[in-house]
């Protein structure tokens, strides 16, 4: 019998929404980590009992959880469930340090808002993404901007350096959420190759496992800074990509979305009749990767959606042709946002499309789009979704 | 034995009900409470104080006695009356927001 378990990371904890395959009728678990940010949740494809959470708190810091049993408890890695202390073990609370490699990549000064330069400084995990083969390497998304890699299950986490250290970092700046590295998707056809994304620096690319990176943003076109076509400095506010078809990504841009068929090294602009083509979230249906969804959001000044009504696109072409999904959605008086790394798509067929809003509603369409309900309507605002197809 | 008054979401975290004690050897201070709490309830590390600096987090707030101990030295003595268990240690977050 197959099921989804949605992740939703929210203002004030998480939740768990679980559901049989026909995605009709949903139980709530939750909040979980009540009171604290959670920014991200994301379970392992190798083990879906694995799921791994960032708590986070601008008061408190740092917090790396983990499931080892689809949700229903939770511990901080190296402190086994349940126990405070273990005689012997592993020193705790070491799951959640997370310091830059000076030694290999010295600390330098990133942009401020104001252009004057201003230090490195760690604030919280933004994104957290399990390994496609080994349910404890996981890699975490970190602000202010570096990349980190755990292969004890998060219980221990170390810098992969070259990304800070790339040499572009004082061009780096935050954008209205922070310096944060937001994205990370992985090739399942090599191992050696992933992609980042960091607002607001742009994309970067691996193909050496992390050792080394190069910025992908030729064709990126950003009025926000002196030289439009900068190598760096874009704002790039979440990257997709079908696993079936590594390579070919698409990017919702801070303005514009694009895409690119040669794994990043250029990028084409595909808003084509988007009524605005400002947003964060964006992904691919699982089946078609010709199909992609965005959720228009009307400005970088006005943070909701247009006209008062909550529209996801679709287009079936790739790009520049798209259809707006309104069945079931609100279509007057509605002011919500989405953010970028609140959409995601389920494997079942028909695929299943999943978002979060900042006015706490988790919508579901079971049938890739054409119609959508709420899974829950008040949540608090809604960070994160991630979505498990069971089996 | 020393009483130490935790925020919620840390009493949570660290599984504790109410109020925590400590043995902690003299002199009593910010720094060596601190270490005692951390080393009896790691999972706390890095939420009071940042990892590497051990310094204190910006939106806390120590309070004893009906003083803000915030500012002063890490090691600078606590107040007699927190060192004998008569008034307890406040560890607090900083009103911000509404």
């Amino acid at each position: 019998m197959s099921g989804v378990r949605v992740l939703a990371g929210t203002r004030k904890g998480a939740f768990i929404l679980s559901s049989d395959g026909k995605r009709e009728k949903w139980d709530v678990s939750g909040p979980h980590f009540s009171g604290w940010e959670i920014y991200h949740l994301k379970g392992s494809p190798v083990d879906p009992n694995r799921i791994y959470a960032s708590q986070t708190s601008g008061w408190f810091g740092q917090i790396i959880q983990r499931s080892d049993d689809g949700g229903k408890t939770w511990h901080q890695p190296g402190t086994p469930p349940g126990e405070q202390t273990a005689p012997g073990g592993a020193p705790k609370g070491e799951s959640n340090k997370f310091v830059y490699d000076a030694a290999a990549a010295p600390l330098t000064t990133h942009q401020w808002y104001d252009g004057t330069q201003h230090p490195w400084e760690f604030k919280r995990v933004w994104h957290l993404e399990p390994s496609l083969t080994d349910p404890n390497t996981v890699y975490a998304g970190i602000e202010d901007a570096a990349i980190f890699k755990s292969i004890d299950g998060g219980q221990n986490w170390k810098e992969l350096p070259g990304l800070r250290g790339h040499g572009t970092g004082p061009k780096w700046q935050p954008g209205a959420g922070g310096m944060c590295l937001h994205t990370i998707v992985l090739d399942p056809s090599n191992p050696q190759r992933m992609w980042i994304a960091i607002s607001a620096a742009g994309a970067f690319r691996t193909d050496d496992g992390g050792k080394t990176w190069k910025p992908i943003n030729r064709g990126l076109k950003s009025q926000y800074i002196p030289d439009p076509d900068a190598e760096v400095g874009h704002c790039v506010h979440h990257i997709a990509m079908n696993p079936k078809r590594p390579g070919v990504l698409f990017m919702q841009k801070h303005w514009d979305v694009m895409r690119s068929d040669d794994a990043g090294d250029n990028w084409k602009e595909v808003s084509g009749n988007l009524p605005t083509d400002f947003g964060f979230a964006i992904d691919v249906h699982a089946h078609e990767p010709e199909t992609i969804y965005v959720v228009p959001i009307t400005s970088d000044g006005l943070h909701y959606v247009m006209d008062g009504k909550l529209r996801v696109y679709r287009s079936r072409t790739g790009g520049n042709e798209w259809e707006p999904l309104t069945k079931g959605l609100p279509q007057k008086d509605c002011y919500v946002n989405v953010l970028r790394d609140a959409m995601a798509v389920d494997t079942l067929d028909k695929c299943g499309i999943y978002f979060g809003t900042s006015g706490g509603q988790v919508y579901a369409s079971a049938d890739a789009g054409d119609s959508w309900n709420p899974i829950v309507r008040d949540l608090p605002a809604v960070l994160s979704v991630e979505v498990q197809t069971l089996s | 034995m020393i009483r130490i008054i935790l925020p919620t979401h840390l009493r949570n975290l660290a599984h504790v009900g109410g109020e925590v004690t400590l043995e902690v050897p003299a002199p009593v201070t910010p720094r060596a409470v601190l270490d005692a709490l951390e080393a009896k309830y790691p999972m706390l590390r890095g939420t009071i104080r940042d990892h590497g600096t051990l310094q204190r987090r910006a939106f806390l707030r120590y309070f004893a006695c009906e003083e803000d101990l915030s500012h002063e030295s890490p090691d600078a003595p606590l107040p007699e009356a927190v060192a004998s268990g008569k008034e307890p240690f406040i560890v607090i977050g900083a009103i911000a927001g509404g």
